[in-house]
């Protein structure tokens, strides 16, 4: 039999309701490969307990007969910014360092209540903010991959790095993300695995720390498509304690799975081939393409004419949001309280939240705060908020003539760490064509496509209509299913 | 538009984050980057577009009025809105003396 960690999803899922194995052994099996992965630093808490009482009630429960639970058997790693009871969550920030959680979040809950048990917290970009994972207050995340001959540590992309190196080096079969401005897609595509954010409004938000209110969902990671909508499955769903939680049934899409794509029309933007975009993934694209056309599908090129704008209106509109959420960290309620002698109650705050944030998260609340600011608002955020505008309308324009869009999800593959992190704007960049869909509020998953000259893997996006995430998962199966993509990183941890 | 140090200090004022003089320069020229990139949806026309609210449709719901509609967001769970608390006294969060 094969190892069990080299199991996903619904293999395990599977294997633990046929008997083929027993849940207990598969989270040992799990609990051991991660402990024996520090290098990685994927894990900032690893809870074996958790994974191993989920384990122990899907075993007892499929020893009384019981009908098993969805996730029974399947253990999972989450990402640091759902609020876990009990467990210390931090945002991979100093100034929530500390904070054990009352309550836990929607999200987590409802894979709790499917069964799944938790492997532990999984590293991130601070606050989310980041797009290599290198703004962790608890050191970088290291991508399991390397370019041969060289032990230069790679990024492993981001904010959701920890759980896309967790994933593509087995130590969990499936984590959850979330993503603001493609922080599951990229961090998917430069480590190898899929990653899908679904409609704005389908996963609550309550519990998880916010980034950006208008933009942040959470999603899956998992190795293939069927794992990621077993997953999305279970995370999704109506919360009444999340106001933008849309009241609508949760989809079959397992079941819905179909990587024929007959009668579908496959749009590809003309503005996403950017100058200076590496040829290999401009290749990829093209092998993209041809593997939706011979699934059936029939391309088409559009146009969304204002996907350059994109980028600079995120970058207004995501910060004020983050300005705004961030103000509660005051040292007052929880976490991180810096008081110098004899300070007041405003030296409080200001030294509290000069010690806790890390550079990238001041950076972006000082953007936030300053576009905000008396006499730039209109100037600055009304005028990104009519862009957004504009940028929707563009892809509700491409809807008239296409079912779903194709597009690479990063420029480049995994960069090394400390590449680009001299530059904002650089790092920034590597979001271009993942922050439209996010503005716009659409499904949008990435699937790994093939391997650069380096052996480095590549990915490509697929953005669908909003509620569509079985047509996402549709296109992103024809193309694993053509891709012939089995790479993997080996291990030198 | 270019930001200045003095620029710089009085946004971290407003965000409440103490700096350094040494911060302020080091972030003055960061920001102007930063919002000089930004500056370029200035040449978007948006003229009679209306700015953005909701990406997706959504209706705004009234919860049932009812005490602890939801026991986790309703009442009666003061310890544990405390546990967190950095220096809580007798059921209440403290801070420092703010009138004399």
């Amino acid at each position: 039999m094969a190892e069990l960690t080299e199991l996903g999803v619904a293999a395990l899922r599977d294997g633990v309701r046929s008997g083929a194995f027993s849940a207990v052994e598969v989270a040992d099996a799990f609990v051991v490969k991660a402990a024996k992965a520090k290098p990685l630093n994927a894990f900032l808490v690893e809870t074996p307990d958790h994974a191993l009482a989920a384990a122990r009630a899907a075993d007892s429960a499929r020893a009384a007969g019981e009908t098993l639970k969805p996730l029974a058997g399947v253990p999972i790693g989450m990402k640091d910014l759902f609020c876990t009871d009990g467990v210390a969550t931090t945002a991979a920030s100093h100034i929530l360092e500390g904070f054990v959680p009352t309550y836990e979040s929607t999200i987590s809950q409802k894979l709790w209540d499917a069964g799944a048990g938790m492997l532990g917290k999984l590293n991130m970009d601070q606050f989310a903010m980041g797009s290599s994972n290198e703004t962790s207050a608890f050191g970088n995340v290291i991508s399991p991959w390397r370019r041969p001959g060289s032990d230069a540590p790679l990024a492993p992309g981001g904010s959701s790095g920890g759980s896309a190196a967790a994933v593509a080096a087995g130590l969990c079969p499936g984590a959850t993300g979330t993503d603001t401005g493609g922080s599951i897609r990229q961090p998917a595509a430069f480590t190898g695995i899929s990653g899908i954010k679904p409609t704005y409004g389908r996963c609550s938000r309550w519990g998880t720390i916010a980034f950006a209110s208008s933009l942040d969902q959470a999603g899956p990671m998992a190795r293939d498509v069927r794992d990621c909508a077993i997953l999305l499955e279970a995370m999704a769903g109506f919360d009444a304690k999340d106001a933008t939680s849309l009241q609508l049934d949760v989809p079959r899409w397992e079941q819905g799975l179909s990587g024929s794509l007959a009668g579908k029309r496959v749009g590809i933007p003309r503005e996403y081939r950017v100058d200076g975009m590496p040829e290999e993934i401009e290749a990829l694209w093209q092998a993209g393409i041809d593997w939706l056309r011979d699934a059936g599908a029939h391309i088409v090129e559009v146009s969304l004419p204002h996907t350059r704008y994109a980028l600079p209106a995120y970058y207004i509109i995501a910060p004020a949001e983050a300005s705004s959420n961030l103000a509660r960290y005051d040292g007052v309620r929880y976490g991180l309280r810096d008081l110098p002698e004899g300070a007041g109650l405003q030296d409080m705050y200001a030294a509290t939240r000069a010690a806790g944030f890390g550079p990238e998260v001041k950076r972006r609340i000082m953007i936030g705060t300053y576009v905000l600011s008396a006499g730039f608002y209109d100037a600055y955020y009304t005028q990104a908020q009519k862009v957004r505008t504009l940028i929707a309308r563009d892809f509700e324009r491409a809807w008239e003539t296409c079912d779903v869009l194709l597009t690479p999800t990063a420029p480049s593959a995994a960069f090394a760490l400390g590449e680009k992190s001299a530059d904002p704007l650089a790092m920034y960049l590597n979001d271009v064509f993942t922050v439209p869909s996010s503005l716009a509020g659409l499904p949008a998953m990435s699937v790994p496509g093939g391997l650069d000259k380096q052996g480095l893997p590549l990915g490509l996006q697929i953005i669908g209509k909003p509620l569509d995430e079985q047509g996402v998962l549709n296109a992103g199966l024809a193309i694993e299913q053509r891709a012939g993509f089995t790479a993997r990183p080996q291990a030198w941890w | 538009m270019s930001v200045d140090t003095a620029t710089v200090k009085k946004v971290a004022a407003l965000a409440r984050i103490a700096i350094t003089d040494e911060d302020a320069s080091r972030l003055a020229p960061e920001l102007s980057n930063i919002l000089d990139w930004i500056e370029q949806l200035e040449g978007v026309d948006t003229a009679g577009v209306e700015p953005m609210t909701a990406v997706i449709p959504n209706q705004l719901r009234l919860r049932e009025d009812v005490i602890d509609a939801d026991p986790l967001t309703g009442g009666g769970i003061r310890d544990a809105l405390m546990a967190n608390a950095p220096q809580a006294e007798h059921g209440f969060f403290t801070v420092p003396k703010v009138i004399e």
